[in-house]
């Protein structure tokens, strides 16, 4: 048998995305949550996880999508960082995969901007494209950020 | 007894208590390389500790155990029963010691050559054959000497049992019991000598040992911490509970939470404490610090402390370390002068610098004092003009304080040459920012020739601290109380009048002293900007709610070279381009609350309506273009600037009216010294909070210090005073406010006017004394005076107040009080002595500048003075009282005329 890994999947804007299973701390619904004013855009807000204050990244920001449509709920993907618990809201949670190694190719040299530095592998499955987020970079400000940051001030 | 020797002895206490169970189980397994090793040590250990407190029969004693025990762990020597025994009698005897030392402070006086001898001898390798040690030993020791007579295994029993606690007893007793059969055979019984020798000699350490040792356990930090996490969760599950029962009529759920809320509270302040340590632990090293710095610089310093016992939680104590030491390094090495120069300015050669703790509202305060030559304001701004670190322009700006507070800067030193000591210039600034790192204050003040003082303000606990918490935009928010100086509240005229516009700046008189307003809805709003920036719109509903003025402002400003540019055909502007009045933000806004809100304002129907004509007209002018009637359209175009202008005064006028006429909730708030006040939409609670660090992208956020979860369990953030400060540039602003406040502050104390008492002396006779001389107003009625002597008196606070009529005294007037009125009495204190002075009726308080018109024209009078368009005269109180009662005043010294 081939070497597999396990996959928790996710739906953001049409796009199925994927981040390592073992990063994952838990799904959980839409929290009401605290908005940070002046924080980055990606920032949606911070949510209380039982006692933990866990910040939320609006992952079709970092991902530089369209907004969410309005009246749409997203959904708490909580991975485990560096930094402590990160919530990435999410449009709709997909199933736990567990993908043979073969089926992996890296990112095509064509992808740019964001997507380039978040995305660390595409998974051909059968009836669609698995891409693979490089948790710790999505949770960081994009790079640069704080670059533009200072020259505001 | 000191911090050290306590230490040592619990630590000891401790380390003997594994010797007796190291000791009995190297007996059993006399190989372990490991249990001999450890024993080793922990003697070896105590030995050095002794030796470096000075209880040198200790060190002595435990010095000949280390030389055996190094025989053993050499291999040159093997154990056996014998030598365990003596070294059981040696633990026993350090045992001894230390109870002597907690009592006494001393090892004590009992002889233990015995116990060496014997130790020694067994060193050398000269074992003696059991049977001929043991009865030698009793017979010539002391019965009072237990310790001594432990030399050889048997006896060593009796005194072993007595001394040690029950904890201990045991494993001794096994130990003693598998000694060889002869042993016991050949001491007549045990018991007997105990009862004789142990009663006064070893009960009494018993009872010690466990005051120091069994009162005191050590935990490990990790765990404290965790406890107080641990702590801090239960108090926010606490707040919540306490948000239910509000909501709830159930009587015994009530009981149960306020219940739950008194143990909360109390459990807190207990798990708290154990993270307290007296100030005392990072002052001790300090005179150390200032001794050796004073000899190096050739000085004299004398070090006073006062609050050692102060308590603060440990981290702040290890925050605190550094700075302080810096400060008090600085002071003797800068702030104290030279003998000589001390002696020239008259002071003794012997400087002293005075370091203060207290507890003074949730914070401690400390203050390093010193009786130098204080800072000179010229030469730091030389300094500070030499390094570059200010212009000559803001240098000649500078207020007194604000140039005192130039030596925070970075790269800042007045130090003639580097040191070893200090004048690298990485100082003041570190103390500063390592203060303010954990919420605290730094406060100096200085005057030429007398001396520098240092005020630090420090929380008491960093966990969990009291917040007081606001809304602004229907977001709560929690600020420090550290920072809190008063709520202000301006409703409805008031608030209309109570916020004055400097050039656009807001601002509030507070007590006359002009306060500048910060909204923290707009401070806030900067996401807005930040949002522009990045391309993408604002979807979060609270920030739809605000407009931002200035962006209306300025898209409808640009409106009119957008049109000029279509006309000339250098652009198009599709018609869903343009929109209407009702999609633009400032319409969606006003369409959604802005009328709604602001519907008091009448400007604010006309902004709607302009508003939507200048949309109409934006749209025809297009719509012409775009059809091809160019000529009408530049006709339609000639309109656009008068209207988009209409627009934006009409906005101008609603922006300020909306910030006149809601009720004002100022928060007034301390930022580096700064007083300003942060506008708020409603000043909700205070409540104990618990402060959770923001992620690590948040950390580009300086309004906020963290974050913390509220009662209802979401989540608030807590605004970062100082940083919202220098985002709305308090700091730099009030510049030049503080240096008119020093303006004024100088002009007072030149001021020639005096703050006057005026009263009745009785008859009409209007008289004055200067207020300063005044200690305190009082009313006594007639039936409490008795008579000392002649002398009338009350009995006042506590002492007997001598009375003086003034009436009598002044010859112009008589009394003629009414027998039940209660009589009016000033007192005056002068060197802790007080009288008081019986007046007809006290009249008012004015400030005059006072000119003597007619000189004293009898006793008792100082002169005549005009006062509110009246002439009255000013008491000569010295005189009064002199006349009165000549033991006032002591003979020798002269008191100045009033």
């Amino acid at each position: 048998m081939t070497d597999s890994k396990q996959y928790s999947t996710f739906f953001l804007n049409g796009l199925f995305l994927g981040v390592e299973v073992l990063k994952v701390q838990e799904v959980i619904r839409y929290q009401e949550m605290t908005r940070v004013p002046l924080a980055p855009t990606m920032i949606q807000g911070l949510i209380n996880l039982r006692g933990q204050i866990v910040t939320a990244i609006d992952l079709r920001r970092r991902l530089e999508l369209p907004p969410r449509p309005e009246g749409q709920l997203p959904m708490n993907v909580v991975v485990r960082s560096e930094d402590g618990a990160v919530s990435l809201l999410v449009d709709e949670i997909g199933d736990v995969v567990e993908i043979q190694d073969e089926a992996y190719e890296r990112p095509p040299e064509t992808l740019k901007g964001v997507a380039r530095e978040l995305v660390t592998g595409v998974y051909k499955l059968k009836d669609r494209l698995l891409l693979i987020l490089d948790t710790e970079r999505t949770v960081s400000l994009p790079a640069g950020y704080n670059k533009s940051q200072l020259n505001r001030n | 007894m000191d911090e050290i020797t306590k230490e040592f002895l619990v630590e000891s206490y401790e380390n003997i208590d594994r010797l007796d169970r190291d000791l009995v189980a190297l007996e059993k397994d006399p190989h372990s390389k490991e249990t001999l090793g450890s024993i080793f040590r922990t003697i070896h250990t105590l030995k050095g500790t002794s030796g470096f407190l000075g209880f040198g029969k200790l060190e002595a004693v435990a010095h000949v155990g280390e030389n055996l025990l190094s025989k053993l762990r050499d291999g040159v020597l093997t154990i056996n029963p014998e030598i365990t025994s003596a070294l059981l009698a040696t633990v026993d005897a350090v045992r001894f010691m230390l109870g002597q030392v907690e009592e006494t402070g001393q090892p004590g006086e009992k002889d233990f050559s015995e116990l060496v001898k014997l130790l020694t001898r067994l060193n050398e390798g000269k074992s003696l054959p059991p049977f001929e040690a043991i009865p030698a030993v009793p017979s010539a020791s002391n019965p009072a000497e237990p310790m001594a007579a432990a030399s050889a295994p048997a006896p060593a029993l009796a005194p072993t049992a007595e001394a040690a606690p029950a904890a201990v007893a045991p494993p001794l007793v096994p130990a003693q019991v598998s000694a060889p059969p002869a042993v016991k055979s050949s001491v007549p019984p045990p018991p007997p000598p105990a009862p004789e020798s142990a009663p006064a000699a070893s009960e009494p350490p018993e009872a010690r040992n466990s005051a120091v040792s069994d009162s005191t356990i050590r935990v490990d930090v990790g765990l404290l911490d965790k406890l107080m996490n641990l702590v801090g969760e239960l108090v926010l599950a606490r707040n919540q509970v306490l948000q239910f029962t509000t909501q709830r009529a159930d009587s015994a759920f009530l009981a149960t939470s306020q219940r739950l809320n008194l143990i909360t509270t109390e459990l807190q302040g207990s798990v708290m404490k154990t993270r307290m340590q007296p100030i005392g632990n990072v002052w001790g090293k300090l005179p150390r610090v200032v001794r050796d710095l004073a000899n190096a610089c050739g000085k004299q310093v004398r070090i006073e402390m006062e609050g050692k016992e102060t308590e603060l939680d440990k981290t702040i104590i290890e925050a605190i370390k550094d700075p302080l030491t810096h400060i008090v390094r600085n002071s003797a090495d800068h702030g104290i002068e030279r003998p000589e120069v001390r002696v020239a300015r008259g002071k003794p050669e012997e400087g002293c610098l005075k370091m203060r703790a207290y507890h003074e509202g949730g914070q401690v305060n400390i203050e390093i004092t010193d009786d130098g030559g204080g800072i000179d304001l010229e030469r730091v701004k030389q300094k500070a003009l030499q390094r570059g670190l200010l212009t000559p322009e803001q240098a000649s700006r500078m207020s007194d304080h604000e140039a005192l507070h130039l030596i925070f800067l970075p790269g800042f030193s007045t130090a003639e040459k580097i040191t070893n000591v200090s004048g690298r210039g990485v100082g003041m600034d570190v103390v500063k920012t390592n203060i303010e790192k954990i919420g605290g204050t730094v406060d100096l003040q200085s005057q030429p020739g007398v001396g520098t003082t240092l005020k630090i303000k420090i929380p008491l606990t960093l966990a969990i601290i009291p917040a007081l918490i606001v809304t602004s935009s229907g977001d709560r928010f929690a600020i420090p109380q550290v920072s809190l100086l008063e709520l202000v509240r301006l409703e409805g005229n008031q608030a209309k009048k109570g916020i004055e516009f400097i050039h656009g700046a807001p601002v509030h008189r507070l007590r006359g002293q002009l306060l500048p307003l910060v909204y923290l809805k707009r401070e806030l709003r900067g996401d807005a900007k930040s949002q522009k920036e990045t391309g993408t719109t604002s979807s979060s509903p609270a920030g739809a709610k605000l407009l931002d003025f200035e962006l209306a402002r300025d898209k409808h400003r640009k409106w009119f070279d957008r049109l000029r540019q279509h006309l000339d055909g250098k652009n198009t502007i599709s018609m869903e381009e343009a929109g209407s009045h009702e999609v633009c933000t400032l319409g969606k806004w006003l369409y959604a609350e802005g009328l709604e809100e602001f519907a008091h304002i009448p400007e604010i129907q006309v902004l709607e309506r302009k508003h939507a004509e200048f949309h109409a007209l934006v749209n025809k002018i297009i719509h012409l273009k775009v059809s091809g009637r160019a000529d009408e359209a530049e006709q339609a175009f000639k309109t656009v600037l008068t209207s988009s202008q209409e627009v934006i005064a009409l906005l101008t006028s609603v922006e300020q009216k909306a910030l006149q006429t809601e009720d004002v909730n100022i928060v007034v708030l301390q930022a580096d010294g700064h007083p300003f006040g942060l506008v708020v939409d409603e000043i909700n609670d205070t409540e104990e909070i618990v402060v959770k660090p923001l992620a690590k992208q948040l950390k580009g956020v300086t309004s906020f210090a963290g974050a913390t979860i509220m009662g209802d369990g979401r989540v608030a953030l807590i605004l970062d005073v100082l940083g919202l400060a220098q985002g709305a540039s308090v700091v730099a602003e009030v510049r030049d406010r503080s240096m008119m406040e020093t303006a004024a502050q100088a002009r007072k104390a030149a001021d020639p006017r005096q703050t006057l008492l005026l009263f009745d002396a009785g008859q009409g006779s209007r008289m004055a004394i200067p207020l300063s001389m005044v200690a305190r107003l009082e009313e006594f009625p007639k039936a409490s005076v008795e008579r000392s002597g002649a002398q009338e008196v009350v009995r006042y606070r506590g002492q007997i107040l001598p009375l003086i009529r003034v009436a009598k005294h002044v010859s112009a007037v008589t009394d003629v009080s009414k027998e039940n009125d209660p009589m009016q009495v000033v007192v005056y204190s002068e060197q802790g002595r007080s009288v008081g002075l019986v007046v007809g009726q006290i009249n008012d308080i004015v400030q005059e500048t006072i000119t003597v018109k007619r000189h004293a024209h009898s006793n008792g009078i100082f002169g005549s003075v005009v006062i509110q368009d009246k002439v009255t005269d000013l008491l000569d109180v010295q005189a009064v009282i002199r006349a009165a009662d000549p033991s006032f005043y002591p003979k020798t010294s002269t008191p100045a005329a009033a």
